[in-house]
């Protein structure tokens, strides 16, 4: 019994160390194959049509909606201390440090990532892939880096209009509905956030999500068994998957960057 | 002849991890002629042409395309060679995020720097050859299972392969449709002077169109011939499958132990 | 090649992602007060920083006129020694003073300089002389309750 279930333990560890050297040499070979997704470019154009563009109705309304909350939640807990004229400050910095960049990210995962992993699992079910390979064309070059170059792109810009459309939300509910002094509000926001130690950071916070999300849902699709189950199962791991890489990452990412205060 | 094979394989094995698929197979595919390759599911007809193709490695014996052995080749020879090869996947294996046009003008595009111009009328001229040159601007999902079929052939042989390769061209047609890919691939591999294999268990329709034609069962050739020989054969194996007869040589039963033990039927109860 | 409706697409996208980040920087964060090229250093020591972090604003009469670069102790004098980065457009007096501020009871801290009557000015690497510490709350809460133990002992002797 107790040796079944160490076998049982063992087999998967083996499984999960195996899969994670596979999918470091997937990596790997994804860069190596990156020359066509720039000198083609329009390859790549393509798929920041599919990842970047199709997530972007999600990534403006969610960011909003966040910014509004974070206003209202800010501007309650402010004025117990009197200091509401902070609120832009608290708004910013939450949605350019933390917030923009990990929603942002998350959304992606589930709006983009997991429609990568469903389009490169049904190719390679259909027999589309081995098609490529047979025509002489190399389906890393041609089907996974394109589509991992556009998701990398798009992570910061998304994450960017994320945090953009939330401080514009703050500033609706914090000036607009509430009456926080404009003046106030902008200023503070100003002095709080530094360009470089937040922003720039936010930005590298994103690219790595980025990174991390489009490399998951690639890897996932084409690792999928070629069939219905195999697909949807691969789908659902991308989102569980990198949502987890993503909150990991963060933590890392936040111990580094902001660990000087 | 063998001066003028485009394919020799010679004393193939091939095994999936430990089960043997493929028991030194020998197979000769003269240049210029229509091949079939036949057996029953399952009997390795897909894997003898990703054996072809380079997609799989035998682990005994050897696959000549063109006098280069095959596995012997590096990623760059065997790129080069998979140019000149057409596949016909089993179930079309169109793009299926790409109009039809695109498809066929796929391998144009990527291994030719043709102008879009001429790209064009190459695309609707093997589009014309299979007869669908005005769903040029549809998309897969749009087509039905036989026209998908066809166009996956205009795709297969865009590049004027020397060597096509049709796996079951034939599943899931209606008779109709069967006919006309029977046909085509015959006026294809004419017109373009190339040499074609067909793996099919589609007797009647392969007797129609090919020069020659090998059965494999339990991994190894059992019976060869022009399609004259195959259909007066006496041979009980191909004589079972010419006619489509259920008792043979081919068994009904997948290998599975012994019936009464599975049922948990004991002697004595 | 053509262009397409997808090309537009992706076009706004980008430009769209970008205008977001041009925003974030110019708006909402400092980068319209950064002028790297056209600033110069200047140093100063405190005996207390309390919670003035780099980055923190310095300002004269409420202007923005610069930011702390680093912060550090001065292994010497045991001091912490800040250095800060100062607009070329405002020069200042030998004799300014550097004050550890709080903008209201609870909020950032930042250095105010007042400026004083010197004709000389300070020049890039320069030491301001005169400082003054951060006001740490809890010393000044201590120093209340010790002032009102001595007043209340006063009081508990008047009467005898
Ligand atoms: N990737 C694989 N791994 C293990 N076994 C396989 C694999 N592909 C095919 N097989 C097995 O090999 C045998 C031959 O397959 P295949 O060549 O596809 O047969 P068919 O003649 O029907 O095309 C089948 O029994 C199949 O189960
Ligand atoms: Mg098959």
């Amino acid at each position: 019994m107790i040796v079944e279930n160490l076998r049982f333990l063992g087999h998967r560890i083996v499984n999960a160390v195996w899969r994670m050297g596979y999918a470091s040499r997937f990596f790997m070979l994804i860069l190596f194959y990156s020359g066509t997704s720039f000198r083609r470019f329009h390859l790549t154009i393509r798929e920041l049509f599919s990842s970047g563009v199709m997530s972007l109705i999600i990534i403006l309304v969610a960011g909003t909606f966040v910014g509004m909350v974070l206003g209202l939640q800010g501007y309650e807990t402010l004025k117990r201390y009197g200091s509401e004229s902070a609120l832009g400050s608290l708004v910013a910095l939450s949605l350019v440090r933390e917030l923009g960049p990990v929603l942002a990210a998350l959304l992606f995962a589930s709006r983009a990532g997991s429609a990568m992993t469903a389009e490169i699992g049904l190719m390679k079910a259909t027999e589309q892939i081995s098609a490529m390979e047979m025509m002489a064309i190399n389906p890393m070059a041609r089907v996974v880096a394109p589509r991992f170059w556009a998701g990398v792109i798009s992570m910061p810009l998304l994450s960017a209009l994320f945090s953009a459309m939330g401080v514009f939300g703050g500033y609706v509910v914090g000036v607009v509905l509430i009456g926080v002094d404009e003046g106030s509000f902008w200023s503070q926001m100003q002095a709080g956030v530094d360009f470089q130690h937040d922003i720039v950071n936010g930005m590298i916070k994103s690219f790595v999500f980025g990174v991390a999300v489009t490399a998951i849902a690639l890897f996932e699709g084409y690792d999928a068994p070629p069939t219905a189950e195999g697909v949807s199962g691969a789908t659902t791991r991308t989102v569980v998957e990198s949502s987890l890489t993503i909150l990991f990452l963060d933590f890392i990412l936040t111990a580094f960057m902001f660990q000087g205060e | 002849m063998s001066s003028q094979a485009l394919v020799e394989i010679r004393d193939v094995n091939f095994a999936y991890d430990s089960r043997p698929i493929l028991k030194g197979v020998n197979l000769t595919f003269p240049k210029g002629k229509v091949i079939a390759v036949m057996g029953g599911s399952g009997c390795g007809k897909t894997t003898l042409l990703q054996l072809i193709g380079g997609a799989l490695k035998p682990s005994g014996g050897y696959v000549k395309v063109d006098g280069q052995v095959i596995h012997e080749l590096d990623h760059k020879g065997l790129y080069h060679m998979r140019r000149r090869m057409g596949m016909l996947f089993q179930f079309g294996a169109l793009f299926t995020d790409m109009s039809v046009y695109d498809n066929v003008a796929f391998q144009m595009r990527e291994h030719t720097d043709l102008p879009e111009e001429i790209i064009r009328d190459l695309v609707l001229m093997k589009l014309h050859a299979v007869g669908l040159r005005g769903t040029h601007h549809l998309m897969p999902a749009e087509l039905s299972g036989g026209m998908a079929r066809r166009v996956a052939l205009a795709r297969t042989v865009a590049l004027d392969p020397m060597l096509v390769m049709y796996d079951e061209p034939f599943a899931g047609l209606d008779p109709i449709s069967l006919t006309v890919v029977g046909n085509l691939i015959r006026r294809l591999n004419d017109a373009l002077g190339a040499t074609s294999v067909v793996v099919t268990h589609d007797v009647q329709e392969s007797l129609k169109i090919v020069d020659y034609i090998y059965f494999i069962a339990d991994g190894v050739v059992v019976a060869e011939g022009t399609p004259a020989e195959i259909s007066t054969s006496d041979k009980p194996f191909v004589h079972q499958f010419v006619h489509g007869e259920m008792d043979g040589p081919v068994p009904f039963h997948y290998p599975g132990g012994d019936y009464g033990q599975d049922l948990n039927l004991r002697p004595g109860r | 090649m053509k262009r397409t409706t997808l090309d537009l697409w992706v076009g706004i996208f980008v430009v769209a992602g970008l205008g977001a980040l041009a925003v974030l920087a110019l708006k909402v964060g400092n980068l319209s007060t950064y002028n790297m090229s056209e600033s110069y250093q200047l140093q100063a020591h405190f005996s207390n920083i309390g919670g003035l972090k780099p980055q923190a604003s310095i300002k004269s009469s409420g202007v923005l006129v610069g930011r702390v670069a680093q912060i550090s102790l001065d292994p010497e004098r045991y001091e912490a020694k800040v250095t800060m980065t100062i607009d070329k457009r405002y020069q200042f007096p030998k004799d300014t003073f550097a004050n550890i501020l709080t903008s209201g009871l609870l909020g950032e801290q930042y250095i105010g300089l007042i400026p004083g009557g010197d004709e000389a000015f300070l020049k890039a690497g320069d030491e301001i002389k005169k400082t003054q510490s951060a006001v740490v709350l809890e010393d000044l809460i201590s120093r209340f309750l010790y002032s009102k133990a001595e007043d209340s002992k006063q009081v508990d002797k008047q009467p005898n």
